[in-house]
């Protein structure tokens, strides 16, 4: 890897953050550039990209942008395979010209570059191109979530909440102005690539007709595709006198066309999380009738009006499935248990009144999803419930999520359900819109 | 692809912005999508006449290409039930500014639907479906899909309103007929990409759909600038 810009004075400058730690907390072999040469860090510093005698994969460009041009022309001379174009002062602050000049160079060469004006890369185990110290970092795991970003600044944000909700990533990628690499190019990227269940967006705009292309390539692609707008309320209702004009407003229109393509828009932050995590377990579309098994009124009944107020059904059990669960409950329960939806187990309920209701929802088709409120206070649970319960969920695949208090003495019961494949919330919102990625998931 | 019809109607449109209500249903006539039996007279008599060929009772509607939203200037009169209130009618029309003649169109019945089209600029030609009539921005109560539309995707518009239960037999009230609504709404579709960018937006408000057909009663075809 080069990075072109570093500065034999001045620290802090992005170009050395990123050369550090390559340099030190990467497996990547990294080159300084800067045109007046000398020595970095007891490193041989090159004069232009071009000069350095091995390969170069990546070059990350942060230099001023009147110099992007001539260091573009050294990666393109060189043979390098692509490059990051930290630096900005392009279309953001005027100056489109010098970004098209960028962009017809790098076309004509077919030479791949991300930016200007953006953070870069950040390829978990890999290499980051972010210009933001790793101590003041939060870094998500290897994992299957693919994120893409218009904005440098949220991206590193989203990197936070993944991290909190244990959410692993596969590639970020912050694309800035996006004047080469756009939100499509990394979708077939993203799409192509093994380690990705699930791609994220998050989109400012798009330019003309694009976005008609982008749901065309995502509806086609068999991945979830999760997509959180900004925005929203800046409504394109001009002046034109007709009704659709103004009823279509840009955002009504992004929204609409979004859930027509089986892309499930998040509309904000938390959402993004809750159905980033629940599509990289359960990538298919479901109708959303959803089971809830509790030992809690309260929970179940405030899970009930979650549910209905994002639209998901609390369908009613029949008369069968309540009777095949009442046998199998314990003794004590049994009588007491009220078992119609949600299926409220109480306090007194133990491992097994859990297995048996689990099983018997798993497999009756008069629900599509189980909403599972797991409250470990309750003494009859025991730290073995998690993986319990995911073994039964994985008997028949039904969608299951859990909601457990994320506290550190609970941790063994949520690695119970996470290391078994099985998505736990932190809140009961939480857990009903992990059921509801899924139903956004189905093309309205 | 637009008929030689359709192009004149668009090339005569040109210089007011926007295509004159007769003209308009005469374009979707072009592309086979429904519109009431109607006339544009610019005379009294032809209005008369017109109005006995179609059968009373009948609406008129003002002509004017200053006035884009009729009923704000009391520029629409439906339920004429004679000779002499149509003459009467055609009078006070005549004083209203731009005045270019007079529709006069056949009674329409049924639940009152929008269909409407817009060039997205992201997303290109949009198809929208919703509760029509004349308080279509107070409920609001539409959804947009990208054109063209698939046959599938108008039932699936309809049950995304949330007054969708008015199109489906609420109450003992008739439903609307969704393979007409659907046959109307993917002509229209048809015709919305045929136009391409030459169109900012289309309102065909109301659409009348009863358990029989969809007829567009009033359309307004709104060019890009």
């Amino acid at each position: 890897m080069a990075v072109a810009g570093v500065s034999l004075a001045n620290e802090r400058h992005p170009a050395n953050v990123i050369y550090n730690k390559i340099h030190l907390r990467y497996p990547v072999k990294v080159y300084p550039v800067n045109p007046k040469g000398g020595v970095f860090k007891r490193d041989r510093v090159y004069r232009g990209v071009d000069e350095i005698p091995g390969t170069v994969d990546l070059a990350v460009i942060a230099v001023r942008a009147e110099l992007v041009p001539e260091t573009l022309m050294q990666c393109i001379r060189k043979g390098a395979g692509g490059a990051v174009i930290i630096s900005g002062g392009f279309a953001e602050s005027g100056r489109a010209d010098l970004q098209e000049r960028i962009t017809a160079m790098a076309r004509e060469a077919d030479f791949p570059f991300i930016g200007p004006n953006c953070l870069g890369i950040y390829s978990p185990g890999h290499f980051d191109t972010f210009f933001l110290p790793g101590e003041r970092l939060v870094r998500p795991n290897p994992g299957n979530v693919g994120f893409v970003s218009q904005s440098g600044g949220v991206l590193v944000d989203q990197m936070v909440k993944f991290t909190e909700q244990g959410l692993g990533l596969s590639l970020a990628v912050s694309i800035g102005n996006k004047a080469l690499i756009r939100e499509i190019d990394l979708l077939r990227h993203l799409a192509a690539d093994p380690d990705t269940r699930v791609i994220a967006f998050y989109v400012e705009g798009f330019g003309r007709n694009e976005g008609r292309a982008f749901v065309e390539q995502a509806a086609a692609i068999r991945k979830p595709v999760v997509v959180l707008k900004a925005g929203k309320t800046a409504e394109g209702s001009r002046a034109v006198g007709s009704h659709t004009a103004s009823l279509a407003g840009d955002y009504q229109v992004f929204s609409d066309v979004l859930a027509q393509h089986g892309i499930v828009e998040a509309r904000n932050e938390f959402e993004l999380t809750c159905f980033c995590e629940s599509l990289s377990h359960y990538p298919r579309g479901i109708d959303g009738n959803v089971g809830i098994v509790t030992v809690s009124g309260g929970h179940g009944a405030l899970a009930c009006d979650i549910c209905a107020d994002l639209g998901l059904q609390v369908p009613r059990l029949s008369e069968a499935v309540t009777e095949e669960i009442r046998t199998s409950l314990s003794a004590n329960i049994r009588d007491i248990a009220s078992l119609e939806n949600p299926v409220d187990l109480t306090g007194s309920a133990v491992d097994d009144d859990f297995v048996a209701a689990l099983s018997a929802l798993s497999r009756t088709p008069e629900v599509d999803s189980v909403l599972l409120l797991l409250l470990p206070y309750s003494p009859g649970i025991s730290s073995d419930l998690g993986a319990r319960l995911s073994y039964v969920h994985q008997q028949n695949g039904k969608p299951l999520v859990a909601y457990v208090p994320h506290v550190e003495k609970y941790r063994i019961l949520i690695e119970g359900f996470e290391l078994n494949n099985v998505p736990v919330a932190s809140s009961i919102d939480g857990a009903a819109f992990m059921v509801e990625a899924m139903r956004r998931c189905r093309p309205c | 692809m637009l008929s030689a019809e359709a192009e004149k109607i668009m090339a005569a449109a040109r210089p007011h912005g926007w295509v004159l209500e007769p003209e308009a249903l005469r374009l979707l006539e072009t592309a086979g999508v429904p519109v009431p039996r109607f006339a544009w007279a610019r005379s009294k008599a032809i209005a008369l006449e017109a109005a006995a060929g179609i059968g009373y009772p009948v609406v008129a509607k003002v002509v004017s290409p200053q006035i884009m939203h009729k009923s704000d200037v009391e520029g629409v009169q439906p339920g004429i039930a004679d000779g002499e209130s149509l003459a009467q009618v055609y009078e006070r029309f005549s004083r209203l500014p731009g005045f270019e003649g007079t529709v006069v169109a056949e009674m329409l019945s049924g639940h009152e639907l929008i269909v409407g089209a817009k060039v997205d600029f992201q997303f290109g030609p949009v198809i929208l479906l919703g509760v029509g009539g004349t308080a279509v921005e107070i409920y609001k109560d539409t959804t947009t899909r990208m054109a063209p539309l698939q046959a599938s995707d108008v039932p699936s518009m309809l049950g995304c309103l949330k007054g969708s239960r008015l199109f489906t037999g609420h109450r003992g009230a008739a439903a609307v007929n969704l393979a007409q609504l659907t046959d109307m709404a993917l002509r229209f579709s048809d015709l919305v990409m045929a136009l391409g960018d030459r169109i900012d937006s289309i309102d065909l408000n109301p659409v009348f759909c009863s358990q029989e057909r969809c007829v567009v009663a009033d359309a307004r075809i709104v060019l890009a600038r």
